[in-house]
């Protein structure tokens, strides 16, 4: 039963950034997140997929409170985040954690890597002492890494370990959703198995529940249950991943599919490309109507008029009018 | 082809697979890796043993001679002499050995320059690490307390102080303290400005850390570089702003002396007794460029750029 | 007939005070007319190191180049003077890198900066570099060259700005093009324009191609043929059918079974290649792959494997492929290529 339950629901989240352009403070806002909404099922993995700069980094943070929201709901085991108090907050955080995209900057670089591991036990008083040392060791040898590395530092671990470090540290509090923002894409092709597998593992044996945040559409395939992918800071489409896969609905998706390079020459040369014309318009004036227009070929007047609504069942929905 | 190599050999080999995760390079730590490069840096290295040199001098110094730095001989004979085996500095008006002078004279020049150094890297790193760090209207409210402080003129506070505190060598240490933080605090606030978007500092936060934890120990230590350097570079500024005081007859009260004091004295009797004026004045240029030409080599040593 | 480029055991070492970095430790290539290839390797396995090379584009110190040769057209650009070397730089081989924007002038139009080139190597006047510039504007398929030739870098988006370097390395019509990771720091959208845009410019001007990448994916129909680099060597190489299809090298293996694939339906774990890369300061003596390779030889860890032929064209360095390894090679069987 408590499989089904939703551990985190998203409602109409917003999140604006007020910049200041030209030589008379003129403020503008940037609408990273633009009115989103979603549900992650406890023990589930949710893969949030889109271009560089749509907003998955700015989701995944306004969801640990590290941005706040400009509008919208979140609620964490159903208790609304957005107006959480401090202390709440700091509860919230032993719940959910994050792990970040550059594995050479989300370390300290003046910490050694027992310190690093150390923190979050130290600031929630979780341990201390000789049990404080012993949790290090068990959090390494968790991640792969062993005791002789506790005393190194960051700069001294390649990407891949890095990141494992990384992972450690989240793990540190015993949370149970873990936001992964990108963990793998600054990573070697053939190191990025290796901390996937350490998440598929880690939610198996943990029953951790993932968002994952990627732009790699094969790797968040292989390791989501469901997929939403977003456009400038709305999410156009979000199905179950084999659906997804198997029926994309929306044009941005089809392009996104048929542009995953395959290592494969007799697929990929027989295999028509969807090139998309043109760049990602500026989240700070979007096009109006559906944002996906000035790069969609399918494109129809109403397109222009109108923003299309979230439609379909509950395994697959997307926001078009065609 | 290739040389005959055995035919045994051609069998599995069986070893732990990929367990190979040991470092081989040995473990250097930023400052290790700091100090290396300061060891190249031939000048850089010139400045520093200047400094321990005058350092270990000024602890020292007024002990190798039979003199107190106070004891004065008002016979004639024993004022005004040139340098001997008696004197080795010769001797001033009132007849006290220059030698223990000098000396005596460094020690409170480099206590002011280390001194004011730590106060302004106390207050500066506090006050710009809290404003930095937590931006917004603080940060609005702090900076403009820094403009106006650095607004009135040096002077102006310590005639101020002065006139409250009785002149010596607390009123300088303050003064100079009170002047020199402004900038530290200024540094250090650029420096938290573009350290605090790192993500590990948003790690830090996302495990629930308080700002005071991530001032002091996220952002702080990843400044510590150039605040070091700023500091080293400070010591010679304080000397010679006390240098400076000690000319409009600010300096620290008789029979107390800096070098700066030194200087001021020999330069009225530069003409007949120019040794007066030497010697001060050349151990207080040695100590202001050692430290200059010891801080430059610091910041490249400390450059993050060339860190690899 | 000379072949294009013909890179001969070269290799290069970084002096650094924890010692000597032997980044590229004897590679051996050769490059026809017309023809693209890949370079594909983990990070530090010396793909950069190897192109700067032949670029002489290296800062020495603490660069050293120990032992090779770079024959283009049969002239060793390793012996050229600096001066020959500008010369033949833009105007014989062409570079792309892997950040667009540290690679243009930002306080320069691009267009300028596309003509500029034109005019220090081709010895046009200002208005034909201009027509020349913009004709290249159009071939990397600006929407609108004239407006476009007057903005500045931080005007365009990245995949523009890629677009404007390619535009820029293919104004004076190179022989060789080297395109270090050139959409690494692309989205998959724009990553799919410029490699599309590459093929289709080596179909039409007939450039040489040398493309690096860490992504097996992205040379699959882009390239003709494909090298594996792993720790300062070329460990495989042959065309992408053979590598694809009949990989020779256990690290290609690894290579090609640690990315998901899309044709599966059923969630199977992924498999990494375990530990990680030797430090060149220190390189093996044997098989610098023996440490993570599951089918080791007793031979592989005091001998460094040669190049065998696998097929006509199809080289790998693995002990697996001398004779004498039959009854190993058998062992391990076809599960481990697939
Ligand atoms: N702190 C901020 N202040 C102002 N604008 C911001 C800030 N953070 C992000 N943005 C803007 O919000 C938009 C979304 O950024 P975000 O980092 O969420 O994208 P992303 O999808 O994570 O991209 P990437 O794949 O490159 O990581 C971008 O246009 C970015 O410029
Ligand atoms: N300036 C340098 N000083 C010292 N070592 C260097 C220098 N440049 C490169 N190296 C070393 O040479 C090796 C090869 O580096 P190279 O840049 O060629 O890797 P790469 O294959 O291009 O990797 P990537 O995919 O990360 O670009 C690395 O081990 C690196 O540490
Ligand atoms: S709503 Fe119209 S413009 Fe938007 S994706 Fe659908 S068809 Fe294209
Ligand atoms: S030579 Fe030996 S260690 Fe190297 S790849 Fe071949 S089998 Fe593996
Ligand atoms: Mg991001
Ligand atoms: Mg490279």
């Amino acid at each position: 039963m408590k499989n089904k339950e939703n551990i985190l629901e998203v409602r109409n989240l917003k999140k604006y950034f007020p910049l200041v352009t030209g030589f008379f403070g003129k403020y503008s806002v940037l609408k990273a997140v633009d009115d989103i909404s979603f549900n992650i099922k406890r023990g589930e993995t949710l893969g949030l997929v889109g271009e560089s700069g749509c907003g998955k980094t700015t989701v995944g943070r306004t969801l640990l409170r590290l941005y706040e929201p400009t509008a919208g709901e979140i609620l964490f085991d159903n208790k609304n985040i957005v107006t959480a108090s401090a202390s709440e907050i700091r509860l919230i955080r032993r719940k959910m954690q994050m792990i970040f995209q550059d594995p050479y900057a989300s370390l300290n670089p003046r910490m050694t890597v027992s310190d690093i591991i150390g923190e979050p036990l130290d600031i929630h008083r979780l341990a201390k002492g000789k049990a404080r040392k012993d949790r290090i060791h068990e959090l390494l040898h968790l991640v792969g890494l062993n005791a002789e590395h506790a005393t190194r530092y960051p700069h001294e671990f390649s990407g891949g370990q890095r990141q494992r470090i990384g992972v450690a540290r989240a793990l540190a509090v015993e949370p149970e959703f873990i936001i992964c923002d990108e963990p793998i894409s600054a990573l070697d092709v053939s190191i990025q198995a290796q901390v996937i597998n350490l998440l598929d593992e880690l939610q198996e044996t943990l029953g951790l529940t993932y968002l994952f945040i990627a732009h790699d559409l094969a790797m968040v395939k292989h390791i989501s249950d469901r997929i939403a992918v977003m456009y400038l800071g709305k999410i156009v489409e979000i199905a179950d991943s084999n659906e997804l896969f198997a029926n994309p609905l929306h044009p941005y998706t089809k392009a996104l599919l048929s542009a995953i390079p395959v290592p494969d020459p007799e697929i990929a040369k027989n295999r028509k490309r969807i090139i998309l014309e043109g760049d990602v318009p500026s989240p700070i004036n979007p096009p109006a109507g559906c944002r996906f227009r000035t790069r969609c070929w399918e494109a129809k007047d109403i397109c222009a008029q109108q923003e299309p609504l979230f439609k379909g069942n509950s395994r697959h929905q997307v926001a078009c009018h065609i | 082809m290739v040389d005959p190599i055995s035919k045994m050999l051609f069998h599995p080999f069986t070893h732990k697979i990929g367990e190979d995760e040991a470092i081989v390079r040995p473990s250097t730590t930023y400052w290790q890796d700091a100090w290396r490069r300061l060891k190249m840096n031939k000048g850089a290295m010139a400045g520093l043993v200047i400094v321990i040199i005058m350092l270990i001098m000024a602890i020292i110094g007024p002990y190798l001679t039979p003199y107190t730095y106070d004891a004065q001989q008002l016979v004639s004979e024993y004022t005004n002499l040139p340098s001997s085996s008696e004197h080795w500095f010769g001797t001033d008006d009132l007849g006290r050995d220059l030698f223990t002078r000098v000396w005596h004279g460094a020690r409170v020049s480099l206590l002011i320059g280390f001194v004011s150094a730590l106060v302004q890297f106390l207050i500066g790193v506090t006050y710009g690490g809290i404003s930095g760090y937590l931006g917004g209207w603080v940060d609005e409210v702090m900076m403009r307390i820094v403009e106006v402080l650095s607004g009135i003129p040096f002077l102006l506070y310590v005639v101020l102080l002065m006139v409250v505190l009785e002149p010596g060598l607390h009123t300088i240490l303050i003064a100079l303290g009170a002047v020199y933080w402004l900038s530290m605090a200024r540094l250090v606030r650029g420096q938290v400005l573009s350290l605090k978007e790192q993500e590990y500092v948003l790690a830090a936060r996302a495990l629930g850390a308080s700002p005071w934890r991530i001032i002091f120990r996220h952002l702080i230590p990843n400044c510590m570089g150039p605040i070091l350097v700023y500091s080293t570079l400070a010591i010679p500024e304080a000397i010679f702003a006390e240098a400076w005081l000690s000319f409009l007859g600010l300096g620290v009260s008789a029979p107390a002396a800096s070098l700066g004091m030194l200087v001021s004295d020999g330069i009225s009797s530069i003409r007949l007794y120019p040794w007066q004026l030497f010697y001060p004045a050349f151990f207080i240029s040695l100590t202001i460029l050692a430290f200059n030409i010891f801080g430059d080599g610091l910041r490249d040593a400390l450059d993050p750029r060339l860190r690899k | 007939m000379t072949r294009l480029l013909d890179v001969k055991n070269l290799k290069v070492s970084f002096l650094i005070p924890a010692g000597e970095v032997q980044a590229v430790r004897g590679v051996t290539f050769s490059l026809e007319k017309g023809e693209s290839v890949a370079i594909v390797g983990e990070s530090g396995c010396g793909k950069s190191v190897t192109a700067h090379a032949i670029m002489r584009l290296l800062q020495s110190p603490p660069a050293v180049i120990r032992d090779g040769s770079v024959l283009l057209e049969g002239r060793n650009l390793l012996d050229l003077t600096e001066k020959e070397m500008q010369k033949l730089r833009g105007n014989e081989i062409g570079m792309i890198f892997q950040d667009p924007m540290t690679s243009l002038n930002p306080t320069m139009k691009v267009g300028k900066q596309i003509a500029e080139g034109v005019k220090l190597h081709m010895n046009v006047n200002e208005k034909e570099a201009k027509r020349r510039a913009l004709d290249m504007e159009n071939l990397v398929g600006f929407p609108n060259p004239e407006r476009r030739y007057n903005q500045y870098p931080h005007e365009f988006s990245g995949g523009m700005r890629q677009r404007a370097m390619i535009a820029m390395s293919l104004a004076c019509e190179p022989k060789v093009l080297i395109a270090d990771e050139p959409t690494t720091a692309l989205d998959v959208t724009i990553q799919a324009q410029i490699l599309e845009l590459m093929k289709d410019i080596q179909k039409r001007l007939d450039t040489a191609i040398i493309l690096i990448t860490h992504d097996l994916g992205i040379v699959a129909d882009v390239c003709h043929r494909v090298m594996v680099m792993y720790a300062g060597k070329i460990v495989e190489s042959g065309s992408i059918e053979d590598i694809y299809q009949y990989p020779e090298h256990p690290y290609t293996w690894g290579l090609l079974k640690s990315v998901p694939r899309l044709d599966s339906q059923e969630r199977h774990r992924l498999v990494p290649i375990p530990g990680q890369p030797p430090d060149l300061i220190k390189p093996p003596v044997g098989c610098a792959f023996m440490p993570r390779c599951k089918y080791a030889l007793k031979v592989c860890v005091e001998h460094d494997p040669p190049n065998f032929q696998a097929a006509d064209g199809h080289q790998a360095a693995c002990w697996l492929l001398h004779p004498d390894a039959q009854a190993a090679r058998e062992a391990v069987g076809l599960e481990a290529r697939s």
